[in-house]
């Protein structure tokens, strides 16, 4: 017998087609039952982890949460389309909402989800809406550097005398939220020049929590970040956050930019009731007093919740205007690749 | 499956002419490119440089000389395979902040990957004939001149070898080289992944990637040429007489334990402590027994579909030798040189792409994990059917045994303990897979390595410990096989049937 080259292929095809098939079907069979929601969230996942159990209890509806990051999840709701899974999408930062708005997938929130939060956190259409907000913050190692040593504005970082002293994690939706916002505010050149500037000064991690531990130890004078890191661990045990403290920017600039988490609801769900009732428990007072109180630390938008007066009152930011629904991730990303940061 | 292999190849020449050659420029010619190359090549240099001095030292101290303890230290330097170099990565830096960039990352991934050298090189000595090196004393050559002039020309193969495995694990190492903040191609394609998910500023960097991968390739081949290292007869691989330390004797061993306690003791000592102390940590028996389902599931899964694989890519170059099946078998080969982020990248565009079904389904990642460890599992296998005399087949047919029955009942019992053999190695290799993992695992499925990135890379380094510890757990009996076909028995010449 002779097995030709094709017939072998053949063979290896099917089974590797089989093999897929059941593959894809054990994947498949991690969830019991069929959910009353499925929630894609790429907000904190022990956040939700705190909150989704309150919602079951209130509704009895039963929940099931897949966990990713910001874009990646954006991007394969797109991708997913009028078939996907998901009920509501939940971001940390709003440039991720705006990639699904931008799809035109998501479905106008009912009133109720959106009445008990300020307008300027909800975009005109109402096709999501802020729940939470993070403010953006410079952190001193306060060894080398006092409050009177930081900058006025953001955008200082990029000016020759802070060459190898700031650290910042351009890879994060954090800080490329950041960026959208520079770019909102101070248009297309400025940024690109900021951008330039830091990729000049900046010492570059991974992540916001390495940008604090890279403060706090001395390794670097400064770094960009949210404030709620450095609130997080100063209520944990203060390890990474004790030789350092806040600078908030004042006065509109960029570096005073509040990023928005977003929550919206998908044209496509099957579950319209359940998502409505969600978001709306989720912008409601009792979700946002539950947020306040947890371990997060960033701000609730229902002005009904109180935050733990250790962080800085949310009336006492200064933000700068930007228009929740403008935002241009794209755009950021192709200025970044150009500065080589990405 | 041969055609499975070269999609990510496929799709990086593809991509390339989507892009075109202006945009394509554009994004090649920026000044990050050659910042990445800089530090891909540099530290690729220095890696296999060190890597090379070092294995070749510690095998000749271990194997030629009257060192006290030679196989207690031959498994101590064969040991840091068994932690997975993103774990190593770890265990560094969560001990001393200070180790990262350039310094830490050479240190590092030295300290990971010098037994690539280390191994074929012993492998190599051992079976030497040391009468060569007898007639070269005879003619008056000192020992050190003997070594360099006779012995160190027949270590070339497998110094070379072993120092391609090196470059080709730097370029595809994504989890230290993060973790220790020295960006390479790998990692920067990682970063745009994250922020542009299918953009074309990756895949030019991908294309970059695997422009180097196949350069080490050629390189290799290149040099090893077609000296022959054969000699007419097989000789006698007795032990060559050791050489007497002496007063080196105490500054050998104290080289030797540092290199043990830089490359096992560190990362030991830097685990067992965030085991301990970790304040990050309960142990988190669901979420730790969840993940090592998932990771024996996706491990079983891809396990069984490379072996299956690896059959029909195996039967045809062994039993229909031509060149059309050499092409098929040597593609496969192609992506053993392809890193992870590559394959990754590639399945999910070409997955959105062709067949959108596909993405974020388990099957996908297994697929990916089949044209990864499709070489290992075709080396193996290869091995069993070499050995499976064809003759055999003939014979059952001659019985009036149709083909699928012989298939069964003569060639399957005959190569079956080297499919299983094949089977675990890939199994093995998949648990501890950090990259592809990462970026085509379905939404909510963790393994043991996305959770111990997912810790580590938050700092919680305590709660990445128990992870960490698993995975090197699960890394441990790879580890003992490697050590054990490289021992002189496995690696005589097989006599023909």
């Amino acid at each position: 017998m002779t097995t030709s080259p094709r017939r072998g292929a053949a063979r290896a095809g099917v089974a590797l087609a089989s093999t897929l098939l059941v593959a894809s079907t054990l994947s498949g069979c991690g969830v019991f039952g069929s959910p009353d929601l499925v929630i894609y969230n790429a907000q904190h996942e022990q956040l939700l982890d705190e909150l989704v159990p309150l919602f079951e209890e209130d509704s009895g509806l039963d929940v099931e949460l897949r966990n990713g990051k910001d874009l990646e999840m954006a991007n394969q709701i797109v991708e997913e389309g009028t078939d996907s899974p998901a009920d509501v999408f939940l971001t940390e930062n709003s440039p991720a909402m705006s990639i699904v708005d931008n799809a035109g997938l998501f479905t106008e929130l009912p009133g109720s989800a959106t009445e008990s939060i300020p307008e300027q956190y909800v975009p005109s259409d109402r096709m999501w809406t802020g729940f939470l907000a993070r403010s953006t913050v410079a952190m001193y190692n306060t060894d080398s550097m006092t409050e009177a040593d930081m900058p006025a504005s953001i955008l200082d970082f990029a000016k020759p005398e802070w060459k190898g002293r700031v650290a910042f994690s351009p890879t994060g939706a954090d800080f490329q939220a950041i960026v959208s916002a520079v770019l909102a505010l101070e248009g297309e050149q400025a940024t690109a020049d900021w951008l330039a500037g830091l990729k000049e000064n900046g010492e570059i991690v991974q992540n916001n929590l390495v940008v604090m531990q890279s403060v706090d130890s001395g390794e670097v004078d400064a770094g960009i970040a949210y404030s709620y890191y450095w609130y997080r661990d100063r209520a944990e045990n203060g390890s990474d956050s004790d030789g350092s403290a806040l600078h908030f920017f004042g006065d509109q600039d960029p570096g005073a930019f509040l990023s928005v988490s977003g929550a919206g609801i998908l044209a496509s769900s099957e579950h319209q009731d359940a998502a409505e009732e969600f978001v709306t428990w989720l912008t409601g007072t009792e979700a946002q007093q539950a947020m306040a109180e947890s371990y997060a630390l960033e701000y609730p938008l229902n002005p009904a919740a109180k935050l733990n007066p250790a962080v800085k009152p949310f009336d006492e930011l200064e933000p700068p205007q930007v228009d929740v629904a403008g935002l241009n991730g794209p755009q950021v990303t192709d200025l970044m690749t150009a500065a080589g940061l990405l | 499956m041969a055609l499975l292999a070269l999609v990510p190849l496929g799709y990086v020449a593809t991509y390339v002419l989507i892009i075109g050659p202006g945009d394509l420029w554009d994004l090649v010619a920026r000044p990050r490119i050659a910042e990445l190359l800089r530090n891909t090549v540099t530290l690729a240099a220095a890696c296999m440089s060190a890597s090379v001095v070092l294995g070749v030292a510690l095998a000749v101290v271990v194997e030629r000389t009257d060192l006290p303890g030679r196989r207690l230290w031959h498994g101590l330097l064969v040991a840091p395979l068994a932690v997975p170099a993103f774990v190593n990565g770890y265990a560094w830096i969560s001990l001393d902040r200070s180790v990262h960039g350039f310094g830490g990352a050479f240190l590092v991934v030295t300290l990971s990957y010098y037994p690539l050298v280390y191994l074929p090189v012993v492998a190599m000595l051992r079976r030497l004939d040391p009468a060569l090196e007898e007639s070269a004393w005879s003619l008056g050559h000192s020992r050190a001149r003997t070594f360099r002039t006779v012995v160190l020309p027949q270590l070339r193969p497998a110094l070379l070898g072993g120092a391609l495995l090196v470059g080709l694990h730097l370029l595809a190492e994504f989890g230290a080289l993060s973790l220790l903040r020295f960006p390479t191609f790998t990692t920067a394609i990682y970063d745009q992944y994250g922020s542009t998910f299918n953009g074309a500023a990756a895949t030019a960097m991908a294309g970059v990637l695997v422009l180097l991968c196949l350069f080490l390739l050629l390189a290799e081949l290149r040099l090893r040429g077609d000296r022959r290292y054969a000699r007419v007869g097989r000789g006698a691989a007795r032990a060559s007489v050791p050489v007497e330390l002496g007063r080196w004797r105490a500054p050998a061993l104290a080289a030797l334990a540092a290199v043990v306690v830089l490359a096992i003791g560190v990362p030991a000592f830097s685990l067992l402590r965030w085991l301990a102390v970790g304040t990050s940590t309960e142990f988190p028996m669901a979420e730790l027994t969840r993940a090592l389902v998932a990771t024996i599931v996706l491990a079983l899964a891809g396990a069984v579909v490379t072996t299956l694989a690896a059959v029909p890519v195996v039967w045809l170059a062994v039993r229909h030798r031509g060149v059309a099946s050499t092409v098929i078998e040597r593609s496969t080969y192609v992506a053993n040189a392809l890193p992870g982020i590559v394959v990754g990248l590639a399945l999910v565009v070409a997955s959105l792409r062709l067949v959108p079904v596909v993405y974020q389904t388990a099957g996908l990642l297994v697929a990916a994990y089949a044209i990864l460890f499709l070489p290992r599992a075709v080396v193996t296998v290869r091995a069993g059917l070499e050995q499976a005399p064809a003759v055999l087949d003939d014979v059952s047919h001659s019985l009036g045994v149709g083909p699928l029955a012989t298939a069964r009942r003569v060639t399957l019992p005959l190569i079956a303990p080297s499919l299983g053999a094949g089977a675990a190695l890939v199994f093995l290799a998949i648990s501890t897979e950090l990259t592809a993992t990462l970026m085509l695992s379905p939404i909510g499925t963790r393994t043991l390595a996305t959770e111990f990135w997912s810790a580590s890379s938050e700092l919680r380094y305590g709660a990445a410990a128990p992870y960490a510890l698993l995975l090197v757990l699960v890394s441990i009996p790879a580890t003992l096989l490697l050590m054990r076909s490289d021992s002189p028995a496995t690696q005589t010449e097989r006599v023909p049937v």
